[in-house]
């Protein structure tokens, strides 16, 4: 019963070329209790998705599913055509899935340096041992060339979700995955992160699918779905700069629905 | 007085050094994986029986091969119990990760199992087992090319396990019935073995009117040389690096692209062979029996919970300090110490065997755990509560 609006059929424009995700008809449990209904979802080469929608709605769950932390009941879940189901989470994420998780999970009593190196594991097929950390991380977050020896569980929760970021970074993913990135960190470092994840997408050409909470941070995504009741709604819609709080641009976003 | 006192230090290094080198392996598999392996004695015991078959070998090799024996029983110690390490890890542990009360009992299960298994080895049961696992695991690799093995895996199973032990036992029965004693015979008995030490491990460096053995400088050297290997490979390899990361977090790992599954098995196959190490160690101080290693684990896990789990440096200071102390309080000297204090004199006096010592080690360790619950070296910073 997965319900679309807005402008669908620009979306599945073909001139997109093949999806990066596609997730189609995602049953999640959790014991007895539904949490995911017949979800679909795509995220197309080089677009930012943002995924919306209240606390406990199962965003976090999505993104676990298709991190494969979780196992769905049904449903198929494809990374650039292959169906990835069938595969245990360290093999998706050396297929190209960056996953930054809610609560940053960044390895607590290993040093930044050896944080970021941990994020090679994901290159598949490695030829160079190489451990070299490129220059193009310290751009994206100067901060952490100064803490290369701090270890990472002493860092301060900015710091940290930018060392988690940034760890993503290193595997060179296709896909990056973010789980609310600004919950919990003070306004001077989102707008770091935020620009961050611009630059990211803008120079490597990535996929993003991020889910926040923070409006300034949704207005950077190119399409957005919206999760209610365990249900997805997709909504091709841009951010309209006159809202001012998130809880207006919900409420728009269930306008534009209703109108449809 | 100089001499007494440097006795009580080489002695308690010494004991230490042997502790030590006993829960080096059970700080990895306890302290950084988490995994309680009451088999990790029995890994010891198959360590120090690896040791003497290779002395069995060597002997009829001559002289100059034999004083080297050692080298190589240490290499086939860490093989053999490594690889077991990691039968067992695949068998058995990874299914209970997470569930410390059933790997308890399970591996409680796999050390009784052992203790019989090296009473009653002989020809007829190696083979049995051999044929076995070549009959049904053989099979089962064969079937799983099968595109519908998912579906035929129950029945397969079903079938196969009957079948292949029953050809393994009337193979065995066979054997037993046609060789008779030479097969039937048990390799080792249910006696002790003695590993003879090769001739410059024996005797002793004098100094003054006591003796340093050899055998215990090999020890300690041994156990510096494993530590050093340990802490290398922990904090300078790729591999050590994963470790780590999987031990501190495992699910963030395996998300970062880190096969956890083949961390584990080799975390633990490490640990297993680091416990084969020490048995080879410890055949050089003792005679070898079956319940050899039942006399190490529960000084092993003292080691560990007193050093505080998950710090090798906790490990290495808590061996020490409970060895120096066994040995202080087993010896009399703390008697001879209080000697005009007639009251304090007897309470020492009372403790100075080597059982009573270690009853009041233990009661200073509960003690200890009181007042420290972490052990010596507890984790610090931000990190712990999360």
């Amino acid at each position: 019963m997965s319900q679309t609006y807005g402008a669908t059929a620009e979306y599945t424009d073909p001139a997109m070329g093949s999806p990066m995700l596609e997730v189609s008809d995602l049953n999640v449990y959790y014991g007895e209790s539904h949490i995911l209904r017949n979800v679909d979802m795509t995220v197309h080469p080089g677009k930012m998705v943002c995924l919306i929608g209240r606390n406990g709605v199962g965003k976090t769950t999505l993104l676990k599913t298709i991190m494969g932390l979780l196992k769905p009941r049904s449903g198929t879940i494809a990374l650039a055509g292959m169906p990835i189901l069938s595969q245990s989470p360290d093999q998706r994420a050396r297929m190209g899935i960056g996953y930054v998780p809610q609560g940053r999970e960044v390895i607590p009593r290993l040093t930044v340096k050896e944080n970021l190196i941990l994020g090679l594991e994901a290159i598949p097929d490695r030829k160079s041992k190489t451990q070299e950390i490129p220059e193009e991380i310290y751009d994206l977050f100067p901060v952490l060339k100064t803490m290369l020896w701090r270890l990472g569980g002493d860092l301060s929760g900015g710091q940290q979700q930018q060392l988690a970021i940034a760890r993503a970074l290193m595997g060179r993913p296709r896909l990056l995955v973010l789980d609310e990135p600004t919950e919990g960190i003070q306004p001077s470092i989102i707008l770091e992160i935020e620009a961050a994840v611009r630059r990211i997408v803008q120079t490597t050409g990535i996929s993003v699918l991020l889910v926040e909470q923070h409006l300034h941070f949704v207005r950077q995504a190119d399409w957005y779905y919206a999760m209610q009741k365990a249900v997805l709604w997709h909504l091709a819609l841009l951010a309209n700069s006159a809202m001012k709080s998130f809880s207006d641009f919900w409420q728009y976003k269930i306008e534009k629905a209703n109108q449809i | 007085m100089l001499t007494g006192l440097l006795d009580g230090l080489f002695s308690g290094i010494s004991i230490g050094s042997v502790l030590l080198l006993a829960a080096l392996g059970l700080a990895i598999v306890f302290g950084l994986m988490g995994v309680i392996n009451m088999a990790h004695g029995e890994l010891m015991m198959l360590g120090a029986y690896t040791t003497f078959v290779v002395q069995n070998v060597f002997k009829s090799f001559g002289s100059p091969w034999f004083d080297l024996y050692i080298f190589f029983a240490l290499i086939a110690a860490f093989v053999v119990t490594a690889l077991f390490g990691l039968i067992l890890e695949r068998g058995v542990i990874r299914y209970l990760y997470g569930r410390p009360l059933e790997t308890l009992l399970a591996t409680w299960g796999v050390s009784l199992i052992l203790q019989q298994f090296v009473r009653s080895v002989n020809w007829v049961l190696v083979t049995g087992i051999v044929l076995f696992c070549l009959l049904f695991f053989g099979a089962l690799q064969i079937l799983s090319r099968r595109a519908n093995f998912d579906r035929i895996r129950n029945w397969a199973i079903a079938i196969l396990l009957p079948l292949s032990s029953a050809i393994a036992g009337m193979t065995g029965i066979f054997l037993g019935q046609t060789y008779k004693l030479a097969m039937t015979r048990p390799w080792f008995g249910a006696q002790n073995v003695d590993v003879t030490a090769p001739k410059w491990l024996r005797g002793g460096l004098p100094i003054g009117n006591f003796q340093l053995s050899y055998a215990r400088i090999f020890i300690i050297v041994l156990t510096i040389a494993c530590l050093v290997a340990v802490y290398l490979f922990l904090n300078r390899s790729a591999w050590g690096l994963r470790i780590r990361s999987v031990t501190q977090n495992r699910t963030m790992s395996a998300c970062l692209g880190i096969p956890t599954q083949k961390v584990d098995a080799l975390t633990f196959a490490i640990g297993s062979g680091l416990a084969g190490i020490a048995g080879c160690a410890v055949s050089l101080i003792g005679s070898v029996g079956p319940n050899t290693g039942q006399n190490y684990i529960v000084d092993t896990f003292m080691v560990v919970v007193v050093g505080g789990v998950g710090k090798l440096v906790g490990s290495i200071v808590a061996a020490l300090v409970i060895g120096t102390t066994n040995y202080i309080v087993g010896s009399g000297v703390l008697s001879n110490l209080f000697e005009p204090i007639k009251p304090l004199a007897d309470f020492f006096t009372f403790f100075a065997t080597t059982s009573m010592a270690k009853v009041m080690v233990f009661a200073l360790i509960i003690v200890f755990l009181q007042i420290k619950p972490a052990g010596l070296f507890p984790q610090k910073g931000r990190t712990v509560d999360a």
